[in-house]
């Protein structure tokens, strides 16, 4: 039986997703830092913990309890990311590394407690490797079957973080474990409710009750348990690095330099990606600087990027709608590519004659927004609001908008019922309203108008005033009270002047502004 | 064109038509010649092929041939609603509208319109790249409304407009054009739902007015809805104001 388990170290780096967010933060180890996944604790640091924050609280129970909480959300991605490179470095000092989770990996005994003289030695290489990554406090189990190994490596104390199971110990070593750190809260709830409370007692279950009971998934938590866990330790493929990477010496300054210096690198990217038969439909383009600045942005792309589209997509960046022989602020010293997302060829395949008159509206369109910027070509969708320079929503070419049109469908109180304006002008303009006697209207407390409006100037200058003929208002609209920097309370009005035009005004501060003309 | 030609020949030359005229004989010389003059456009209509754009029937009242011509400009003063009512129809029969220069066109009253949003292209701020952009967007796009900057020359305006014929698009100008084929806008309009302190707007009831191409056209006008109290664009039931027919008579 033991001849089929494969020999494991797991090693645990206990904390990780808190280790990882600060290192993106930049926060020193010290700080007390909680990771929020859907209002709970999901991780806090060791600082934290010592003021009592625990997994699973609310938010403000842990705020509560440690006053000093630095609290950020959960990135699962950002965990992965940032055990990337530790993966590749101890891929250097042993092969056959399986990922277990973020933070967490096995490794395949024999091999490198061959190379190392025994697996004490192997345990210390990996930490030392840990520790010149700057990862301090990981712990080691080492034990028959990656399940005991990862139990062992728990089981370890700051102070001796190698735990090694003898050959054949394992059953004896899991058996006083509590039941609940076996996978599957049904499981381990049931098990409990039937007076089953170790490991230790739940593997001393005949396996064939326990699989006619519980099923396979049962039947495999029982050989966990009985330290029979047959899995063996798979490493992982490290895939392919599609990233390009152009680093400049000296710096170039200038965004046209840029651009023709990442020329031939685009292409070979696109080349590559083409040679694997992916396309690639969204990229990451960070730039670093002389100073130390990094700008890092994933841009979009309505069918898939050529090479032409990724130096178009880095030069955006870099100008960030400025003139394309516009100085930069310091120095590029790098730009680095990588494929965010990629897709296979097959789905992006052409059609015999082409991909119809879509593909041709989107070179164009890509063209004018190679002359004008990203932002210079734009689509519209309707979005939320009750002002009408909210409810549109303008999209670059190539994006995707941001809601998912549910914001639309809300009732809006106090937006406006019948026509929309036909202008809506982009930066308000300033406007005047009189009275028959010259005084200007407002709106007292009460929100009741001062006087009737009699005399109206589209541009706030004297000379173009004229009659009104016809007016409503006010309608106040009272946004985010409670926001002291985005709140706005205001009052709409609609009027007709003698021209035959029709505007929607409105008075904010005492002061009259033009929302939009109904030309 | 070259039988429009020989037909004008044959008619001041010899006096005598070779085409078969209208069964009963025009009572006056005057009468005889808008006749003729008629013949003579729907021979050339035919001849031309110009392709039209299904436009709003609402419209078809002041549009020359009773429908926006692809390759052509057309140019709208002052109404952006107008230049929406243009849009509409083309833009609901699958046509892609874009917008250059127009950075307050209001999306909301677009869509409302009728006119489909994402099929429309907006390009706000084409800067001193005006004639490039508009140019570019000419070559994909079915329709293109674009209002130019002020220094805009007669040569720039002929390049357009050959680049128009050629790729079969429509140009709408907002402002002036020296090339058009018809220049639109709102003579007269009237509101409805609003009154003094009370109710909100529900509705416009315009004349608009459209001049041809060459100016010795008789002007156009049509009593329009723009739009109804159901947002919709369509001709108005109510006779025209009273000084309408009277240009009528002036001119005709």
């Amino acid at each position: 039986m033991s001849g089929r388990l494969t020999r494991t170290i797991v090693f645990w780096c206990p904390d990780w997703p808190v280790v990882a967010a600060g290192q993106a933060a930049g926060h020193a180890t010290e700080v007390p830092l909680a990771l929020i996944d859907r209002g709970l604790v999901f991780a806090c640091s060791a600082a934290a913990r010592r003021d009592g924050v625990r997994r699973g609280l609310r938010v403000r129970e842990a705020q509560y309890r440690c006053t000093g909480l630095v609290v950020a959300p959960y990135d699962p991605v950002q965990d992965s990311r940032a055990f990337e490179p530790v993966i590749s470095r101890i891929e250097e000092i042993t092969p056959g590394v399986q990922v277990v989770r973020p933070g967490t990996c096995a490794i395949r005994s024999r091999g490198p407690s061959r190379y190392y003289g025994g697996e004490e030695q192997a345990a210390e290489a990996v930490i030392r490797c840990l520790l010149e990554l700057g990862i301090e406090g990981a712990r080691i189990g080492i034990a028959d079957g990656p399940f005991a190994a990862e139990q062992a490596a728990r089981a370890t104390v700051p102070g001796a973080p190698v735990h090694v199971v003898p050959p054949g110990g394992s059953p004896a070593f899991l058996a006083p474990l509590p039941i609940g750190i076996l996978a599957g809260d049904r499981l381990a709830t049931l098990l409990r409710r039937l007076g089953v409370h170790t490991l230790g007692e739940f593997a001393a279950l005949d396996a064939g009750d326990v699989r006619r009971r519980f099923g396979a998934d049962g039947a495999f938590a029982h050989e966990k348990a009985g330290g029979r866990d047959s899995r063996s330790v798979v490493p992982r493929v490290p895939p392919k690095l599609f990233d390009a990477d152009v680093v400049f010496e000296p710096a170039l300054d200038r965004t046209d330099q840029v651009t023709f210096g990442i020329r031939a690198t685009a292409d070979r990217f696109i080349e590559t990606l083409t040679a694997a038969r992916l396309v690639c439909t969204a990229v990451r383009v960070a730039v670093y600087t002389e100073s130390g600045e990094v700008s890092e942005r994933v841009w979009l792309h309505p069918r898939w990027f050529s090479p032409g589209d990724v130096v178009d997509r880095v030069r955006w960046q870099l100008q960030g709608g400025q003139a394309i022989d516009t100085g930069l602020r310091s120095g590029v010293a790098r730009v680095h590519i990588s494929p965010e997302r990629m897709d296979s060829t097959a789905h992006h395949e052409q059609g015999l004659w082409g991909s119809g008159p879509d593909e041709r509206i989107h070179h164009g369109l890509t063209r004018v927004q190679s002359m004008l910027g990203h932002e210079g070509v734009l689509t519209a969708v309707i979005g939320g609001g009750r002002l009408f320079a909210d409810r549109q929503v303008l999209v670059p070419w190539g994006d995707r908008p941001a809601g998912d049109g549910r914001a639309e469908a809300e009732p809006w109180p106090g937006s406006l019922p019948g026509v929309a304006p036909a202008t809506v002008f982009p930066a308000r303009q300033p406007v005047a309203l009189l009275q028959a006697d010259g005084a200007p209207v407002d709106v007292d407390d009460r929100g009741l108008v001062t006087g009737e409006p009699a005399h109206f100037s589209p541009t706030g200058s004297a000379r173009d005033y004229r009659d009104v003929e016809a007016w409503a208002g006010p309608w106040p609209v009272t946004e985010r009270w409670w926001d002291a920097e985005h709140g706005r309370a205001l009052h709409r009005f609609q009027l007709v002047d003698t021209d035959g035009n029709a505007w929607l005004l409105t008075l904010e501060d005492h002061r009259w502004w033009a929302e939009g003309c109904y030309d | 064109m070259n039988s429009a030609i020989d037909f004008f020949e044959e008619v001041f030359e010899h006096w005598s038509m070779s085409l078969p005229l209208p069964s009963s004989p025009p009572a006056t010389a005057r009468e005889q010649v808008a006749v003729l003059q008629q013949r003579i456009s729907s021979m050339q209509a035919t001849k031309l092929e110009t392709k039209t754009l299904p436009t709003s029937p609402a419209l078809a009242a002041v549009l020359p041939g009773g429908a926006l011509r692809q390759g052509a400009a057309y140019s709208v003063e002052g109404s952006t609603t107008l230049v929406m009512a243009l849009l509409a129809g083309p833009s609901q029969s699958g046509s892609w509208c874009g917008v250059v220069g127009l950075p307050g066109f209001g999306v909301e009253a677009a869509a409302r319109f009728g006119i489909e949003l994402s099929r429309l292209v907006l390009v706000p701020t084409p800067g001193e790249q005006w004639l490039t952009v508009t140019a570019a967007l000419v070559d994909v796009l079915g329709v293109v409304v674009t209002r130019p900057p002020a220094g805009t020359s007669d040569a720039e305006a002929a390049r357009l407009a050959a680049r128009l014929r050629q790729r079969g698009c429509t140009l709408i100008v907002v402002g002036g054009w020296p090339q058009s084929e018809a220049v639109l806008r709102i003579d007269s309009s009237r509101w409805t739902g609003l009154g003094r302190g009370h109710g909100y707007l529900s509705g416009r009831e315009v004349t608009v007015a459209s001049a041809g191409r060459t100016g010795f056209d008789r002007p156009r006008r049509a009593g329009l809805w723009l739009p109804d109290a159901e947002q919709r664009f369509h001709a108005s039931a109510r006779p025209r104001p009273a000084i309408v027919p009277d240009l009528r008579e002036a001119t005709g």
